[in-house]
Formats: structure tokens, sequence, C-alpha cells
């Protein structure tokens, strides 16, 4: 199993533990992630602005190349991939952003929305399985109860992103189950941490980020997982006790390899 | 040659303000065939129809052409004209240039041009049409309802006063539909099993109904006046010429498990059952499924205990076979699964329950015996939220565009009837609107307002948290006072969105009757022929045809008695004669148009073909008049083109085409 590989910003720096975790875990579970080449920052946030074309065209190029090469083009944080699999699916489907973007980047060949854009969470699902990963876990995380935090981004437009029922997902309390947690059903768990917002209205942020720990901490989690940076960022803002960790992190641990990474 | 006279119509402005009728005039009068051409606003008025019958005798006419709206709306009314005046019924035809041409055209140059086109093709027809005779069937004076709810019962019993035999088949095991589910009923709060359980015994004790519950329709053949329709008689494992109806069987049983379906789940009942104490028929069924005895072959308290010796475990499905004239779907409603819905937390919380399960907890017969608790720790609530239109007009694939429209009601007679026996309990209902449009309806919604103090809320909910110490947090928003508002709450109420009985495209497709992309039924007319389907024979009755509440069911529930009444008081149906018809001289007897006929209408016999140079005894198709509805799939179906519709053969068809290309 071989696939493009885009890390993005954060995960070069403030979030190195979701990407170090993630590689040494694909390495362990037999997948190969390629890093493509000059990558360049997403935008962060998908550009809402109809006739924004420039702020797409770094989606667009990584999307390419990861058709150039034949592969499908993986992810792990989650602003990243909605960026991605937005851009994919307006150059799919909205003849306006294509031409001006493929006119603008000039490409050997042009670019209509092939690359399967997948989340990391999407290859274990669906690639490995979880039944392999189980099969593959030395140091399970038994008894362990693990709240699984997904945000807003990786579920919404739930047309658009097709991870899971917006509503009621399961597919990280499935990740949960496969590395001997005990996964804890909380109702914020697709509610929005406050974003961007904890930079102009830290307060906002802040008093979102809090229902979601008290509530998980009311149901019981010793822990949340989560997928997307800002999201962990923001938790840890709050003033509840609470610990966040990147999915990836308990993965590399469960699997074994964690130590190997912190090693580097 | 045919002498053929064209009528332009104007429809007042319908036609007339697109299509230049007088040019459409001058442009027919030069086609093949006809001999006279006028127009006329209204030619569907007496007047006009009139100026039809005149130009018939006058012009000694042999074909007509109307230029009008839909063949659906007025076919009927020109043929009967050409008729009274001595012309063969089927030698008229309509061209559509109202529905077809005026009505979806904006340019008065192309809709003209193309109204041109549409009556040069029907005249092109009319130039092969050759006169048909309608033949006669024979009316089966016994009707058959599918459904025992409210809609069901009525038809029957109106039915049944009129002299008619009526056999009502219903799937549970007992009569009473969803009625007999509801506590009290809208605007009057009278007790619904007060007023339903008189009917229902009424429809068992009538001489003229037969009811077939625990029963399913599972094969409809033939056409209108006279149908066959197998209908399965599942295996109840009690022998009801036996049983007393004591319910000690259903005391003794000790499968208690399965979760019971007329209490919506809310608590479970026996293996061994009767749907609720006023069943029709008072005669319990075993579940197999749950049944230990069936399961493992030891248990048999039930018979043990069964003084009369009615349980009988060998019992079989019975198929009883029988003729009808007519046929009633009454097949009712059923709430939309809410999985869908994740943001209600329905699935989560027992606290979160749809109206229908509020309706059983409100009634004195129901899991709580009509006591007003949470469902997970029997506490009382002291602070309940409604949402209206969960699933219904719904935006998106997860729920239902239309408006379930009983809804509104409904959930303001919940709030009135908590907030009268609990005081204390503090009501709040989200609402996108609030649609009260009944008689005495919208006073009922307002007293729910005004002398009750039910808090409504416009807006909508986000949703619904369940809190670590069993509240609910109600996220929602309050759009007159633009603000997010918060509710903890310790119950909360989805009225969910109703949605056709999911077995209703079952029995549409046997019946051939159409239903909509909600699965409703779809009338012949959505105006004027509100209680038919388009099939021939098959009437419609209650919320199979679309949302509506008990006195509208009711009101449409006569209506389709009447529509059954009118048919079975015939003697004798005039057939279609537009039916499909072998050349034996073609036919080689391959079979392929009995493989694609939907009425079985089609068999074959040796038959002697004599033609010049050919003298031979073959096997060839012969068609049942009488069964063939005229589909046409047999003339596509045939390789050697030797099927051929009688009134739109092939000939006819390419005459069209050419007449449109040309």
């Amino acid at each position: 199993m071989k696939y493009s590989y885009y890390p993005g910003c954060t995960l070069k720096n403030k979030a190195k533990d979701l990407d170090t975790c993630a590689r040494a875990s694909a390495q362990a579970l037999g997948v190969e992630l390629e890093e493509l080449s000059d990558w360049q920052c997403c935008g962060g946030v998908y550009p809402l602005g109809s006739d924004e074309i420039a702020t797409k065209l770094s989606s667009v190029r990584a999307l390419a190349q990861a058709k150039e090469k034949g592969q499908a083009l993986v992810t792990l944080c989650s602003a990243c991939h909605h960026v991605i699999k937005r851009v994919n699916d307006d150059m799919k489907h909205v003849e306006d952003v294509r031409d001006k973007a493929n006119r603008y980047l000039q490409l050997p060949e042009p670019y209509a929305g092939e690359t399967q854009v997948l989340h990391f969470l999407e290859v274990l699902r669906d690639q490995v399985g979880f039944d392999t990963i189980r099969e593959k876990v030395v140091k399970p995380f038994t008894g362990v109860k693990i709240g699984a935090y997904y945000g807003c981004l990786l579920l919404r437009p739930g047309k658009i992103m097709a991870f899971d029922d917006p509503e009621n997902p399961k597919l990280m309390e499935d990740f949960i189950r496969a590395i001997g947690g005990e996964p804890v059903l909380y109702p914020y768990r697709n509610e929005c941490c406050g974003g961007y917002s904890s930079l102009k209205e830290k307060e906002l942020a802040g008093s979102m980020s809090k229902t979601i720990l008290r509530n998980a901490e009311g149901f019981g989690a010793q822990m949340l997982i989560t997928a997307c940076p800002l999201c962990q960022y923001n938790l840890n803002q709050a003033p509840v006790d609470l610990p966040v960790h990147y999915f990836t992190e308990l993965l590399a641990e469960a699997l074994g390899v964690k130590e190997e990474v912190q090693g580097h | 040659m045919q002498r053929i006279g064209v009528f332009v119509c104007h429809c007042g402005s319908n036609i007339a303000a697109t299509v230049d009728v007088k040019k459409v005039v001058e442009l027919v009068r030069m086609e093949p065939g006809v001999v006279w051409a006028e127009d006329y606003p209204y030619m569907c008025s007496e007047a006009g129809q009139s100026r039809i019958a005149e130009a018939i005798r006058t012009q000694k006419l042999t074909g007509v052409v109307v230029c009008s709206c839909s063949p659906r709306m007025h076919e009927a009314t020109f043929r009967k004209c050409a008729e009274r005046s001595g012309l063969n019924p089927y030698m008229v035809e309509i061209a559509n240039i109202r529905e077809h041409c005026s009505w979806i055209h904006k340019n008065t140059e192309e809709a003209t041009e193309k109204a041109v086109i549409l009556a040069r093709a029907a005249i092109a027809k009319v130039n092969l049409n050759t006169p048909l005779q309608a033949g006669e069937s024979r009316v089966t004076k016994r009707a058959l309802v599918i459904g025992g709810g409210i809609a069901g019962i009525q038809t029957a019993l109106d039915i049944a006063d009129a002299g008619y035999e009526v056999d009502i088949v219903e799937k549970t095991p007992s009569i009473g539909g969803r009625m007999s589910q509801l506590d009290k009923t809208f605007p009057t709060l009278d007790c619904s099993a007060c007023i339903l359980t008189p009917k229902m015994v009424e429809a068992s004790a009538n001489e003229k109904i037969t009811l077939y519950t625990y029963s399913e329709v599972e094969k409809v053949s033939g056409f209108v006046g006279d149908f066959t329709v197998d209908i399965r008689k599942k295996a109840r494992s009690v022998d009801m010429s036996k049983c007393t109806g004591c319910g000690v069987c259903q005391e003794k049983c000790p499968s208690r498990k399965t979760p019971n379906e007329f209490n919506r789940g809310l608590n479970t009942r026996s293996a061994i059952y009767t749907p609720f104490a006023q069943a029709i028929p008072n005669v319990p069924v075993i579940d197999r499924e749950h049944c230990i005895k069936f399961q493992t072959g030891k248990c048999g308290v039930c018979a043990k205990v069964c003084q009369a010796g009615a349980i009988d475990y060998e019992q079989k499905d019975e198929i009883i076979t029988r003729k009808y004239g007519a046929i009633v779907v009454a097949t009712g409603f059923d709430m939309i699964k809410l999985d869908k819905y994740g943001e209600y937390a329905y699935e989560q919380s027992p606290d979160v329950i749809t109206s229908l399960e509020l309706e059983r907890i409100m009634n004195a017969a129901g899991p709580t015996k009509g006591h007003l608790e949470r469902m997970s720790d029997h506490r009382p609530p002291k602070n309940i939220v409604f949402i209206q239109c969960v699933g219904s007009r719904c935006a998106d694939e997860r729920g239902k565009s239309y408006c379930s429209k009983i809804c509104c009601m409904y959930t303001a007679k919940h709030a009135m009837l908590i907030r009268d026996k609990y005081p204390d309990v503090n009501v709040t209902v989200f609402y996108i609107d609030v649609r009260t449009p009944g008689k005495n309806f919208d006073e009922f919604y307002r007293r729910a307002v005004e002398e009750y103090h039910v808090n409504y809320i416009k807006g909508q909910v986000g949703k619904v948290t369940p809190q670590p110490d069993g509240t609910l947090l109600v996220h929602g928003v309050d759009l007159l006072d633009n603000h997010q508002v918060k509710i903890e709450a310790d119950m909360v109420v989805l009225a969910a969105a109703i949605e056709p009985n999911p077995d209703v495209r079952k029995i549409a497709t046997m019946l051939t009757a159409s239903i909509d992309t909600n699965n409703f039924l779809t009338e012949a007319h959505p105006k004027l022929r509100p209680v038919e389907s388009p099939t021939a024979g098959i009437f419609l009755s209650g919320v199979c045809q679309g949302p509506k509440d008990i006195p509208e069911t009711v009101s449409q529930a006569g209506a389709a008695a009447v529509k059954v009444i009118g048919l079975l008081a015939k003697d004798k149906l005039l057939t279609n004669p537009c039916t499909a018809k072998a050349d034996v001289l073609a036919c080689n007897g391959c079979s392929a148009c009995a493989n694609v006929c939907p009425y079985g209408a089609i068999s074959y016999e040796d038959q002697e073909v004599r033609a010049p140079g050919v003298r031979e005894i073959r096997r060839v198709a012969v068609v049942n008049s009488a069964l063939c509805q005229g589909c046409g799939a047999c003339t596509v179906a045939c390789p050697s083109g030797a099927m051929d519709l009688q009134g739109f053969s092939n000939r006819q068809m390419i005459a069209e085409v050419d007449a449109i290309c040309r």
C-alpha cells in the first residue's frame, strides 16, 4: 500500500507528533507514505470566496502531483484534509473553478478531480482494516476510557467529506476499540472547538472548548484523541484537566513504535 | 380517404395567449384528409361541443382532431360528443397543445409552430384510425379493503351499508391501526379508543364484512370489476373457532422479552399475544420467532393452560383466493426512522421519544399506565421540550420534503394535556411555522398558548446533548428574538415525519397502481379524482394517498366507498378496445410477448394458417382482450412485428413520427 502524503505546515512544527507517530505506525502496518515534493500550505481554511482561485491552487498542485504518480493522496491534519477534499470536489464539479485553476497552472495535463483524497483514519479503516490493527497491537490501552473528538472539519459538509455520519460518527470509536481502549460516547464529540475564533475571541473559544471537555469528563473519559492540531491547541487552553492527544500518538504507542519515534 | 375536422381550442387565454390559434387553423387546413378546421374559445363548453357535432353532421366527418388540453382532461368529453353525433369515438384524437405546448413555452412563433406539428401528428394518426367497439365485462359484486385502520374500517362499513360484501385484509393480529394507539384526539380531546372501538366492533359484527386479520395480500390478477386476489392467512397457531379470548395463555407465557410493537417498543410482551385489550378479533397469535416451543421444541405452556384447547402448533399458513370487483388501498402510515437524525440523540437517550411513544405513555393502557414519566428512571419530568418538523419540510435528503400535516395539532394537544394534568411541568415547543388550518384548529392551538401558557419558540433545534447527570441540554435558536437558546430539559419529544407504510410499494406493484417519489399512492386527478388511482378499479383511502388527520381520513374513506359502490352497482363494464392483437401470419409462437405481458393476457394455441403458398398448423399467440390493458409491451417485444395494439398500431405511431419529422 503506497500513498502520496501531504503533511501540511503545522505537522512540521507545532504538531510534529501527529506526523512522526503516523509515519512510524504506517511503517509498522505496511503502509508507505510518500511525502509529496514541494508541497505548499493549504491555506488553512477552505477558501470560501467563490471567485477566489489563488487560495485553491496549492491544493490543486498537490492533487495533480498525486494523480501523476497514480496514487491516492493521504492527509492527517483535519484542516488540510478539509481544504484539499473540498477543492478536489470543486475541481470535479464546479466548471468555473476547474477552468480558471487549470488555465492558471498550465499543468501538463488538466486536472479535474481524479485523485482520491483519504484521511489517514480512512486508510486505517478501509485499507488496513481495524481487525488487522487489533492483531498488530502489542501494548493495548486496556481499560482506558478514551473519548473521540472529531471536531467539525472532518465531518462536514457530510456529502463532500463523506467521512462518516456527521451527526453520529463511529470511525474513531472503532479505532479506539482496535487499539484496545474503551470508547466513551459523549454528545459534544462533533461540536466545534472554537476554531480560529481563539485568535480574536478567546473567551468564546474557551467556553466552547470547556463545554466539550466537561461533557466528555462527565461521561467518564480519561483522555481525548483528535486529528486536528487546532482542536488540540484550543482544548488544551481550556481550564479542564483532561489530556488531549493525537490519535497517531496512541496508535504508535499501541503498536510499540512510539519510543522509536521519540528516540529520533 | 378520411374526412377530418380539426378543432382548435383557445382555452381562454391558456392556449391563445401563447399560440396563434388562427394560424394553426390556417395551416392544418392544408394537411391531407382535412376538410374542416375552426377555432373556438372553449371547445369543451356546450357551445364548443355543438360546433363539433354540427361539423360532423354537415361535413360528413369520418375523423376528428381536437387541439386542446391533455387527453387526460377531455379526451372522454370529446369522444362522447362524437359518439352522440354518430361518429365512432375512437375516430377522435387529441393534440395536446396546452400542457405540451402553450404552458411550457413563451415564444409565440415557436409555440405556434410546435402546435401545428402536434396537430399534424394527430391528423396523420386519424388518417389511419379505424372504428373500434368497446367490449363488455362483468362486475364481481364484492370489494377488498387492504388495511384495517380507521380508513379501511370506515370504507368497509360504508360499502357494507350499501349492501355489498366487503373483505378487510389486515397485516397485524387486530384491526384498529394507528388510531388505536392514540390517547386523545384533537381538537375535541375525546378519547381515541372510545370513538374507534365501536366502529371496530361494528365492522366485526357486520354480516357483509369479513375480516382477514394477520393476513396479507399476496397476488393480484385481473382488472376492474374482475380482480382475483390471493390472501395469505398467516398461521395464528390459535384456532379462532375455539379460542374464548380469556387471556390466560398470555399471562402464563414464559417468553416475555419481545419488544411490544403496539407500545412502540417501550415495554415488552409475551410470545403469544393480542396487541391490545380491545383487539378485534380478541384471539391471540403466537409470534413463532420468539416462542420457546417453536424455537427449542420445549415449553407448550399455553397449550397446557388453554381450557378451550385452542392452541394449535401445527397450524399452517392458508391461501385464500377470492374475486373482487374493486380494491381499496388503506395501508396507512408509520413514523420515519430517526437513525439519520443523530443530533436529536434519539438513539442515545431513552428520554428522547417520538410523539407516538408519548401517546402510549399518556395512555392509561400504555406501558406507564398513563403516568407521565421518563423512560430512563421512571421519574416525572419537570421540563419537556417538543421539537416539531423532525424530518418534515426537510431541505436535504435525510427527511421528507412535505409537511406531515398532523404534527402541529397533536403537539399542541400533547402540550395542553400535560400542562392541564401536571401544571408544574414547563413545556416548550420549537416550531418552524404553526399550521392549524382546520375547523376549530387554530382556536385549539391558541388555547395551548394563551390558557395553558405553553412556551412556543419559533426556531429549530440544532442539537440535543445528554448530560452526565441524565438531563438533556437542548440547543436551539429563537428566530423572533434572534438569539441562541439553551434549555435544560429532562424529556424531549420529537414530532417525527410520517411516511406511507413501507409495504405499500409491494402492494402498489401488485395492483399496478402508481406511487410518487415519497411512496404516496397517486390519485387519478389531484383535484377532481382524489380517491381513485389511475388504475381502474383501485381506490385510495387515508394516509396512503397523502398526510391527513382523522376527520379527513374518515371523509376520504367515505368518498372511496361511494366510488366503489358506484362501480359495484353496475352489472357490466365497457372494456377498452385498444387491446393487442396478433397477426397469425407473422407470429412464430416464440413466447416473447407472453413473457413480458404483466397481465397474463397472452396464451398460445395451434391454429391453421392460410395464405398464398402457406397452409399449415402453427402455434400462435392469442390475446384475451378482457385481460389485456393495452400497455403495448408485447408489441415492442415481438421480434417479427406480429403484435399490434389496436388504436395505437405500429403504422399509426410511425405516421405520427413521420408527420412530426416532416
